[in-house]
């Protein structure tokens, strides 16, 4: 096998985390390789404003997406299911090539709140013991919001983030989400331009006695230069965010942020076309030597490392660790063991509104823009007596209504033919909707693990992912619901039509990429895969980056907070880990 | 660094000649740069000709009738045929998706439950062409002798209503499957790019006032409840800027 030369730092996957840590890292002096094994792609050439508005091409083709054929996963809802292959994308979008995800992201982008780090010991003290259900695994974060902000702030600023503080230093501001936890300083960018439904939404929802606020976005709301001196341009508003790429450098992705500095650094080194097999290990299977890759010859290549980074992507980590025999693997039967444990996602509704009298021109949009409610998030209301902990938050998006994907019509209305037709020449630009974004549980029986069956185009096992949405958070889901549907009325609408989620959880209909979970942080190795630093308990020279360290999932978009979480692993990694290299916490 | 003058497709098709094992992206090492070269672009791949390529005649016959049902021509505009719809799904039949190029094809195979989605042996040409094979021989059996294009109006939405609901029996061919993506597939040549093949002259856009490609919206995003005045643009333009 051809073995290259060694490195400080190797990362798996040149996405989000990559990003971000690979920038740190190699300003303190670490040389650094990123092994991706897609392709190099950036505005100027792959997104150009003459084509990048192709809602087939990128939605329904899946351009941007992994291609399954060389790899995918298997599913069931439960153990006692046979899984079967994801033959085709639907419920989740996983990215590929360099910046991962993060390119076709809406830019929908939050902290979670303070108490969502403290979700098992928070909800025990308020509620008691009977809040958590039997089968519910939620842990706490060993890392707490406070020991986050920093680096919240810091992300916010490197991206842009167009928003309104609503908590400075602990003192609530008007116009901001009061809910959120302290921010030192306001956002970097101000609020987006607000379109018209989510402006009847905010005036609704404060008339109701809620706290609407102009949700965080990462598409520019001005031109923006960031710390690291790239400039991004200001949103044209022209409703291709989630599932496309950005043309206009005006969503915040790894190439509009950090990539220009980040590549021009003579230690620095990005590999495409490399994909990676596995993590190897020493005799003693306590220190990574460095990874395995098969390049675009087909040959094999070890590359030699002292520091492995995995972030590669939640469903990829938690496969490669496997693959790599990495940890104990998560038994079902005996519920020891943490690698796949904790799997979660998150629970989507909505409430298509329907107006006579108003014109929304729904595809006047941005993937960030919106008016929310964080009211019923977290522990932000009495939980008493509803018999779900949890929440999540509620959000008027206009985020483009691209026709084939959005076409609604007033419920009741046939689903094709000579009177659809007629409805939805009516009412396409009469309507928007609203969406209840839910945090999920962990559960006992929501985990991943290696299909005894299915293989991937290099003969290896498939991930298999056993998933369904546990009772608390259906609860908790049709409680939201309600709370939109609320709100919906009080704008005045002709038609209020609540969709609760797909029961049981489908891997057919597109709901979010927020998958979590499988080799999650804690404070006991026992529990968990890593530790606060997202240091691995088995192998103290290998990182494990992204949602797949959420021990549950909040009920917001993840990016924020790995991003955060990128940006201390990467801190403890260059103030504690190079100095003394080994385990960074006593478990 | 600049980068090979290779095409995203010749680079694939490279590597579909390596086998299944090779990774189909090219391996570059990039340091110190972000790789660029003037006059790259990965544009769209327009679709070409004029008549189908993929659907036999009979299966043709089907596709246009069924599409004009789904979306009939009205007092609002043109239906699904003059639309180009039948054109756009044979187009697209005959390429990289009917043939679930992007899709995990490999077995075993098993039934599965609703929630496991698609777990048909069949890419979606391979699907058109059984299911409406067996469509046409449940017509001949119940219409006596007459295809589904021969039927009134009201009998294809029958037929068409039984076959979303799973209840047309085809013997034991997917027809639920098959209504589905066909659907879904009517939407988007109604609705794509008129690059495509469908959405001819942004009939689709235009029925619902959608922009279409306009990049720029941002006069408008804070002009409340007023009609969008612009007309669609398309990614290749629009017919009125054609003017001898």
């Amino acid at each position: 096998m051809a073995r290259q030369k060694p490195v400080d730092v190797v990362f798996i996957g040149a996405g989000l985390t990559m990003s971000i840590m690979a920038n740190e890292l190699t300003d303190a002096g670490l040389n650094v390789l990123a092994l991706e094994r897609g392709a190099w792609q950036d505005t100027s050439t792959d997104w150009s404003t003459a084509y990048d508005q192709d809602e087939l091409r990128y939605m329904w083709r899946h351009a941007l997406f992994e291609d399954l054929s060389r790899s995918t996963l298997t599913f069931r809802n439960d153990p006692s299911q046979t899984a079967l292959p994801m033959r085709k994308l639907g419920s989740f979008l996983p990215g590929t090539g360099v910046g991962g995800s993060a390119i076709h992201w809406n830019g929908q982008i939050w902290r979670s709140l303070p108490a969502d780090f403290r979700m098992r010991s928070h909800n025990l003290e308020r509620y008691g013991a009977s809040a958590i259900a039997e089968d519910m695994t939620i842990q706490d974060w060993p890392v707490s919001y406070e020991e986050l902000e920093p680096y919240y702030d810091k992300f916010e600023y490197v991206f842009g983030i167009s928003g309104k503080a609503g908590n400075l230093q602990g003192q609530i501001q008007p116009g901001g989400n009061p809910f959120e936890g302290p921010r030192r300083r306001e956002f970097p960018n101000p609020p987006m331009t607000m379109s018209y439904a989510p402006t009847l939404f905010g005036k609704a929802a404060a008339e109701l006695g809620h706290h609407p606020f102009p949700a965080p976005s990462a598409n520019m709301s001005q031109a923006y230069t960031n710390p690291l001196g790239v400039k991004m341009g200001p949103c044209t508003y022209c409703g291709y965010c989630e599932k496309f790429a950005c043309g206009n450098y005006s969503k915040a992705v790894p190439q509009t942020t950090i990539l220009p500095a980040l590549m021009s650094k003579a230690n620095f080194t990005l590999k495409t076309g490399c994909e990676v097999l596995k993590i190897n290990l020493d005799s003693e299977r306590r220190r990574a030597t460095g990874v395995t890759y098969v390049d675009a010859s087909g040959q094999e290549v070890f590359q030699p490392a002292e520091i492995v980074v995995l972030s590669a992507f939640i469903l990829n980590n938690v496969r490669l660790l496997l693959l790599s025999g990495i940890g104990q693997p998560y038994d079902i039967r005996t519920g020891q063991g943490v690698i796949g444990k904790n799997y979660a996602y998150q629970i989507m509704s909505e409430v298509n509104v329907f107006f006579e009298d108003k014109l929304t021109n729904p595809f006047l949009g941005a993937g960030a823009l919106g008016v929310a409610v964080d009211d019923f998030n977290g522990d932000n209301f009495d939980h008493s007596g509803k018999g779900f902990i949890g929440g999540g938050y509620i959000c008027l998006w206009t985020t483009g209504a691209r026709p084939i994907e959005t076409h609604p019509t007033p419920p009741g209305t046939p689903k094709w033919g000579a009177e659809w037709k007629k409805s939805v020449a009516h009412w396409y630009s009469r309507a928007v909707s609203i969406q209840c974004h839910g945090g999920v549980t962990s559960r006992r029986t929501n985990f991943l693990d290696l299909d005894p069956t299915y293989k991937d185009a290099l003969g290896r096992p498939l991930l298999r992912m056993t998933f369904d949405f546990p009772e608390n958070d259906k609860r908790m889901s049709a409680f939201l619901t309600d709370r939109a549907a609320e709100i919906a009325r009080a704008m005045g609408a002709t038609h209020v039509h609540p969709k609760g989620p797909q029961i049981p959880y489908s891997i057919v209909p597109y709901q979010t990429t927020h998958n979590t979970g499988g080799a999650i942080m804690g404070d006991d190795p026992r529990t968990s895969a890593v530790n606060r630093y997202l240091q691995s308990w088995d192998v103290s020279n290998l990182f494990v980056t992204g949602a797949t360290t959420f021990p549950q999932n909040p009920g917001y978009n993840p990016s924020g907070t790995l991003s955060a979480l990128a940006y201390w692993c990467a801190d403890a990694i260059r103030s504690q880990y190079v100095k003394s290299p080994g385990p960074l916490v006593r478990a | 660094m600049v980068l090979p003058g290779f095409s995203r497709r010749r680079v694939l098709e490279a590597g579909a000649a390596l086998g299944a094992a090779a990774p189909l992206i090219p391996t570059l090492t990039l340091r110190g740069e972000q790789p660029w070269a003037p006059n790259r672009a990965d544009p769209p791949d327009a679709a070409e000709g004029h008549s189908y390529r993929f659907f036999t005649t009979a299966e043709a016959a089907f596709v246009e009738a069924a599409c004009e049902r789904i979306i009939p021509e009205d007092e609002h505009g043109p239906g699904a045929v003059k639309a180009g719809v039948p054109f756009f799904i044979d187009r697209q039949l005959d390429g990289p998706y009917g043939r679930g190029e992007r899709w995990y094809m490999r077995g075993p195979w098993a039934k599965g439950s609703e929630s496991q989605g698609w777990q048909s042996r069949h890419g979606p040409a391979g699907l058109y062409r059984a299911v409406i094979a067996a469509i046409d021989r449940r017509m001949r059996q119940d219409f006596r002798g007459r295809a589904f294009h021969d039927l009134r109006g009201d009998d294809q939405d029958e037929v068409l209503k039984r076959l979303e609901a799973g209840r047309l029996d085809l013997g034991g061919v997917e027809g639920k499957l098959f209504f589905e993506t066909f659907l879904q597939n009517v939407f988007e040549g109604f609705w794509a790019d008129p690059l495509y093949g469908g959405n001819r002259d942004m009939a689709g856009w235009k029925l619902i006032g959608f922009p279409g490609a306009r990049y720029n919206r941002s006069d408008w995003v804070s002009r409340f409840n007023e009609p969008y005045p612009h007309p669609p643009v398309a990614l290749v333009g629009r017919p009125d800027w054609n003017r001898s």
